[in-house]
């Protein structure tokens, strides 16, 4: 169905990693730095190594040059690792801000002096036009603003905001009236009232959303940073403490020195939960990025990673449940008419009935009967469909053929004197309405011959999906406008957990509010104006770009392919997001039990040479060990970029067995891990020292 | 293990369960004012102290009241305390003709008994009157033990209510926890403990002469005193204040197998039933299970270790020919278990008490006290103070596993956000931070040095677990170390204050700000923390925290001793 941007461009294309090595040398700036403060912490412990390195090389210090200098360089990348991943983040949807920007070029537009399509206009620049202006666009312009179609048709090719090259139709009333500023008109013109200001365009709110991703830390976030931070001031003090201890031990040892102040920072960074700190940015900003190439855009991060916590699902039938538009599977005669007449009929009553129900009867009886009428008689009168009449037809050589539902459609035949209903048709109606499909009724002329069966199509494949989201902790619930009896019936063969027939607007308020009430995080997906309350309501509302303006300014997540069950790609992002995080500082503090066998031993075993028996792993010497630490630490920053931009799998499971998943690769994993690769890392540098 | 040691080990643990439960109810019942098989006897005089004191026990106190007004009960009765030390001379019932405390000792003193340390810098024998042992030490070990009730009662309200601020009234809970709970308990526990030989009367010491007289020591002086209701509630409150300067070794303390065995579980039967309390008061007690296993698995790991190391004994003594066990500084008639189960009860615990002298245990088996300190004492912990603190893990523990399980992280239905991460950290890392800059600045004062009885790797041990026990309000002593000196005195009361109010304080805000959360009702996507899975991952946590915070200087201290002694 939908297809993705023009240009895809991979995470790691080469062009997006050069300019994210440009732009991590900018972040390096302590004033950027600062924002992310356990990193901020690590810049300072680079420049103090830098310090000490110099000593070195003047002699004040005594520890080896090639020893502080290495240490040095390694916490600098260590650091630049850190920045790299943020900035690698933001490539993409600054690359996707960039040709945003090309699109939102200045355009002219013809404001009217009446909203209609013959009145005079004037032409004025796209940044003069104000709320509630009207303005003319014909085929092949450019729109110029956000707005509401308010008279006229026209088919709009939308590339330019959602990548999906196929156009689609936007038409005054109902909901699909809704344009967006930067998109095309290719066939014929509308009239538009604009309903935002420049600068305030969805176009506009895109790109600074792209570009101002990185600057809003979510609560959850900001939580996670308080431990990191904690963790950082108590292994400062650790390390701090370690000066003192390490003294007191030389003069009670008699012989040994002191811990350096090399060998302190270099602990110091290898202790600080450097890894997740270092990725921390790029997973929020790679999990908003990921949902935009799924065409998706979240207005917070606050809304993706709610989405994850969603207890309830609130799902419009048509078009999410079902397929849009319900299709004629069956004839069902009664009276002791034949099925055929009833097909007979019902394809004369269709013919000139362009809804997709209507062309689905006609495929019907040409597959079924090989009943085949491709135009009618030039003295054929349409029978339009009505809200007050309830029913359509043609009246052709003197028969009128109508459709309709069963109660107008007797009404109708009653009306002309005909026959009373046969007894079996309250029955076959009945039935078909139990079975979650809907009846209409086929009469010709005062004769009623029978039924159509019209059924709702479920979509393929939309019973596992709700099984997935059972097994996530999610319920589902129907919103229909449908009677209690189809819809029990269509929620049975969807397999949702609940539904909600006759759905007025305020119903589906209400529903929200008594689930938020009992504490659940209620998702919902809408597109019409009567959505817009409840979309308002809800903790993750998403609209669906072809909604109508309400709806849209009222949700805080918005498909761009107008696909309801992308909620389920949501819910997962937002998961992913949130267990990145938590398994990347698992991984990280798990890290440190390799390091402290690495470094402590050999920190201390000038002093106390049965320290030595500490060194598990067998290092080289005393400064490999160290330095093989440092790099570990540094070197595991890049190596877990792909993971975090990509986020780690999602499978859904229940929460227990989800953790004791995670706990064995990345708490375990992260035990193992540091100490087989600070033990590769000490062979190769013993091959230089 | 012999088998009497693990016949004792195992009759203890079961013991303790078999009390867990109908004690935890009981508490329960108390602390939601409910009525219980004590109430026709105590509920009129707990009607007369709100009287007298003009408490109105509906009123309901936020969260700021409730910690001004523990606050403000604990600065009066520090007060109080201090001056009594001061002025012991001019007091009552100084048969002994004490003289009164030097200020440093005093305000160490009196700072150590109202947060619940009881660390001792003084001798009780050699230093406090009855007077001062009576109604000042032993009225602290009550209300001292009430408080840190007080504080995790409104913690667990925090939990159970729900979009409210009210908390519950400091003062009708620690005049509950006083009245229905640690008073009928010390009285039954001093009787026990009565039968067994513990003493109780006001006489002065008595001069006995010595059986084996020699030339120059015909005769010696047995201290007297009212130990026996002082012991009891020195175990029960975790307080740990020996009567004696040899504490629960000294045979008026604790003559005997059995009174060892009642006093260890004295120590033990509050905090194992608040998890019980928790869990009824929570409307889930199996999350109350689930912190009681945690607890559980630490003590019991805890007591294999020691009483490894302590039966493996050192093998320089070895080769000196004497084998066997390491039983210098153990009393014979507790054996190997009874001392090594005291050992980690009073250390898990933050009772301080002690029946062994803790700097005679082998290197590996001295650093698992020391490292039950240092876990920030939720291995039961003290009264009150060891849930809320293992309760401050949990909501740490379950923030990472809920992350990690894609979740924003919940605990008993309430959202965990940056306030709650912020108290929760404050809660269990500063008695960790106080203790690294406290043994870091010991380590840089020579004067400090100087009060080390054993240099080297044994002394850096000392000065830690002076640190460690005080920042964590446990109260006992490695030994070793001289710690009534105007340095220790003042640097050791400002570690015992941090470590007490700044998680209190923290406590009480995160109850209130829990308490103003609405209920979120778990789903299949909920981590359940009553799961074996969670509960060990919250064991890890309390492991990695401790270990990754003090390991460096472990290295320098007990670990290197040990290879040191091994080699």
């Amino acid at each position: 169905m939908s297809k993705h941007p023009p240009q895809p461009l991979s995470a790691f294309d080469p062009r997006l990693l050069r300019a994210a090595f440009a732009d991590s040398l900018k972040k390096l700036d302590p004033r950027v730095l600062w924002r992310n403060p356990v990193m901020f912490t690590v810049e300072i412990a680079s420049a103090i190594t830098l310090a000490t390195f110099a000593l070195s090389l003047t002699g004040a210090n005594r520890e080896p040059a090639w020893f502080t200098g290495s240490v040095s360089l390694w916490l600098w990348l260590t650091v630049i690792f850190s920045t790299f991943a943020e900035a690698l983040a933001e490539g993409r949807g600054k690359a996707r801000a960039a040709s945003l920007r090309k699109t939102r070029t200045e355009v002219m537009a013809k404001r009217l002096e009446k909203p209609e399509i013959g009145s005079s206009y004037t032409l004025v620049g796209a940044n003069q036009l104000r709320k509630d202006d009207h303005i003319l666009v014909e085929q092949g312009e450019l729109i110029a603003g956000d707005g509401d179609v308010v008279a006229g048709a026209a088919l709009v090719n939308e590339a330019a905001v959602t990548g999906e090259s196929a156009p689609v139709v936007r038409e005054s009333g109902g909901d699909r009236s809704a344009v967006t500023g930067g998109t095309t008109v290719i066939a014929n013109a509308i009239v538009v009232r604009i309903t935002a200001n420049p600068g305030e365009t969805f176009l506009d709110r895109m790109i600074s959303l792209i570009e101002s991703a990185r600057r809003r830390k979510t609560p959850n976030e900001i939580a996670l940073e308080v431990l990191l931070i904690a963790l950082t001031l108590v292994f400062f003090l650790v390390v701090a403490n370690m000066s003192p201890l390490s003294r007191y031990s030389v003069a009670a040892a008699g012989h040994g020195t002191p811990v350096s102040l090399t060998i302190l920072t270099a602990l110091f960074v290898c202790l600080a939960p450097t890894t997740i700190a270092a990725l921390l940015p790029a997973i929020g900003i790679a999990g908003m990025d990921r949902l935009f190439q799924k065409n998706v855009i979240a207005l917070s991060g606050r809304a993706i990673e709610a989405a994850g916590d969603v207890n309830v699902l609130l799902l419009d039938k048509t078009g999410t449940i079902t397929l849009g538009n319900r299709e004629a599977v069956a004839f069902v005669p009664v009276g002791g008419h034949t099925e055929r007449e009833v097909a007979e009929a019902a394809l004369m009553a269709s013919l000139t009935d362009e809804t997709p129900e209507g062309r689905s009867v006609v495929v019907l009886a040409r597959q079924k009967y090989g009943l085949r009428l491709d135009a009618l008689p030039a003295d054929a009168e349409t029978i339009a469909f009505s809200a007050d009449t309830r029913l359509s037809g043609v009246n052709v050589g003197g028969i009128q053929y109508r459709k309709g539902a069963a109660d107008s459609v007797v009404a109708f035949v009653k009306g002309r004197h005909g026959e009373a209903a046969p007894r079996e048709l309250g029955i076959e109606v009945d039935r078909i309405a139990r079975a979650g499909a809907t009846p209409l009724v086929v009469s010709r002329n005062e004769e009623i011959l029978g039924v159509i069966n019209l059924k709702d199509i479920i979509k393929s494949g939309i019973q596992e999906r709700f099984q997935q989201l059972r097994s996530m902790g999610i319920r589902t619930v129907m919103i229909t406008g449908d009677n209690p009896l189809t819809a029990a019936a269509i929620a049975a063969e969807a397999q949702v957990d609940d539904f909600l027939a006759q759905a007025k607007p305020e119903d589906k308020l209400r529903l929200i509010r008594d689930n938020q009430q009992a504490g659940y995080m209620v998702a919902m997906t809408g597109d019409g104006t009567n959505d817009a309350p409840a979309l308002a309501q809800a903790d993750v509302a998403v609209a669906m770009n072809t909604g109508t303006q309400p709806a849209r300014e009222a949700a805080n997540i918005i498909d761009l392919d107008s696909n309801p069950t992308k909620l389920l790609d949501i819910v997962e992002v937002g998961k992913q997001i949130l267990m990145t995080r938590g398994n990347l500082t698992t991984f990280s503090i798990s890290n440190d039990v390799a390091k402290y066998f690495a470094i402590i031993p050999a920190a201390l075993v000038s002093i106390y040479p049965q320290l030595d028996a500490l060194n598990v792993m067998g290092l080289g010497s005393p400064q490999s060990a160290i330095l093989s630490a440092v790099i570990f630490n540094a070197v595991i920053i890049p190596l877990l970029i792909p993971l975090a931009l990509k986020g780690t799998r999602y499978r859904p499971m229940p929460a227990e067995k989800l953790l004791i998943h995670n706990l064995l690769i990345y708490g375990v994993g992260g035990i193992v891990v540091p100490f087989v690769g600070i033990k590769a890392i000490d062979l190769f540098v013993g091959l230089f020292a | 293990m012999s088998a009497y040691d693990l016949t004792e080990t195992v009759l203890f643990f079961a013991v303790l369960l078999a009390f867990t439960k109908p004690f935890g109810a009981f508490m329960a019942r108390v602390y939601q004012g409910e009525r219980t098989i004590l109430s026709p006897l105590i509920a009129p005089c707990e009607t007369l102290v709100y009287r007298l004191c003009g408490v109105d026990r509906n009123e309901e106190m936020e969260w700021k009241r409730y910690a001004g007004a523990m606050l403000l009960f604990n600065g009066v009765l520090f007060a109080g305390l201090f001056a009594m030390l001061m002025l012991q001379h001019l007091l009552p019932l100084n048969p002994q003709k004490m003289p009164p405390f030097p200020w440093p000792l005093a305000l160490n003193t009196a700072i150590s008994f109202v947060t619940n340390t009881n660390w001792q810098a003084y001798a009780g024998e050699q230093a406090a009157s009855y007077f001062t042992q009576m109604a000042g030490i032993t009225v602290h070990n009550f209300v001292s033990t009430a408080t840190g009730m007080a504080v995790v009662v409104a913690l667990i309200r925090g939990f159970a209510r729900r979009t409210t601020s009210a908390l519950g009234n400091f003062w009708v809970d620690l005049t509950r926890g006083i009245l229905h709970i640690l008073l009928p308990l010390s009285l039954v526990a001093a009787i026990v403990l009565v039968s067994q030989g513990v003493i109780q009367n006001v006489a002065p010491y008595r001069s006995v002469p010595l059986v084996q007289a020699t030339d120059n020591v015909q005769e010696v002086t047995i201290p007297m005193g009212p130990v026996a209701s002082q012991e009891a509630i020195k175990e029960l409150g975790t307080n740990g204040g020996g009567f004696f300067n040899a504490n629960s070794a000294h045979p008026y303390e604790n003559p005997t197998p059995l009174s060892n065995f009642v006093e260890i579980l004295l120590i033990l039967l509050i905090p194992a039933g608040l998890t019980h309390t928790f869990g009824l008061l929570v409307g889930n007690p199996r999350q109350g299970w689930g912190i009681l296993a945690a607890m559980l698995v630490l003590l019991i790991l805890s007591f294999g270790i020691l009483q490894w190391a302590e039966s493996d004994g050192n093998p320089l003594v070895a080769g000196l020919g004497v084998q066997g066990a390491n039983l210098e500084g153990k009393e014979v008639r507790f054996g190997l278990a009874g001392s090594s189960l005291f050992t980690v009860a009073t250390t898990g615990t933050s009772c301080g008490a002690v029946n062994t002298m803790h700097d005679s245990l082998t290197p590996l088996g001295g650093m698992v006290p020391l490292m039950l300190l240092l876990s920030g004492e939720v291995v039961f912990g003290g009264v009150g103070s060891g849930l809320y603190t293992m309760l401050a893990f949990v909501v740490i523990a379950v923030f990472v596993a809920g992350l990690m399980i894609g979740r924003t992280p919940e605990y008993l239905g309430k959202k965990i956000e940056v306030r709650e991460m912020w108290l929760s950290i404050v809660t269990i890392l500063t008695a960790g931070v106080v203790v690294l800059i406290g043994s870091g600045v010991a380590l840089l004062v020579p004067s400090a040095v100087a009060s080390m009885a054993n240099p080297g790797a044994h002394g850096l041990s000392e000065v830690l677990y002076a640190f460690a026990s005080t920042a964590n309000n446990n109260g006992s002593a490695f030994a070793g170390l001289n710690a009534n000196t105007l340095f220790y005195n003042l640097l050791l009361a400002v570690a015992m204050l941090l470590g007490r109010y700044v998680p209190a304080v923290a406590i009480l805000a995160l109850a209130g700000s829990l308490a103003e959360k609405k209920y979120v009702p778990p789903s299949l996507g909920t981590l359940p923390t009553d799961k074996a899975p969670f509960v060990v991952w919250l064991v890890l946590v309390i492991l990695i925290v401790g270990a990754l915070t003090f390991f460096p200087a472990l290295a320098m201290g007990p670990i290197v001793e040990q290879l040191i002694m091994i080699r």
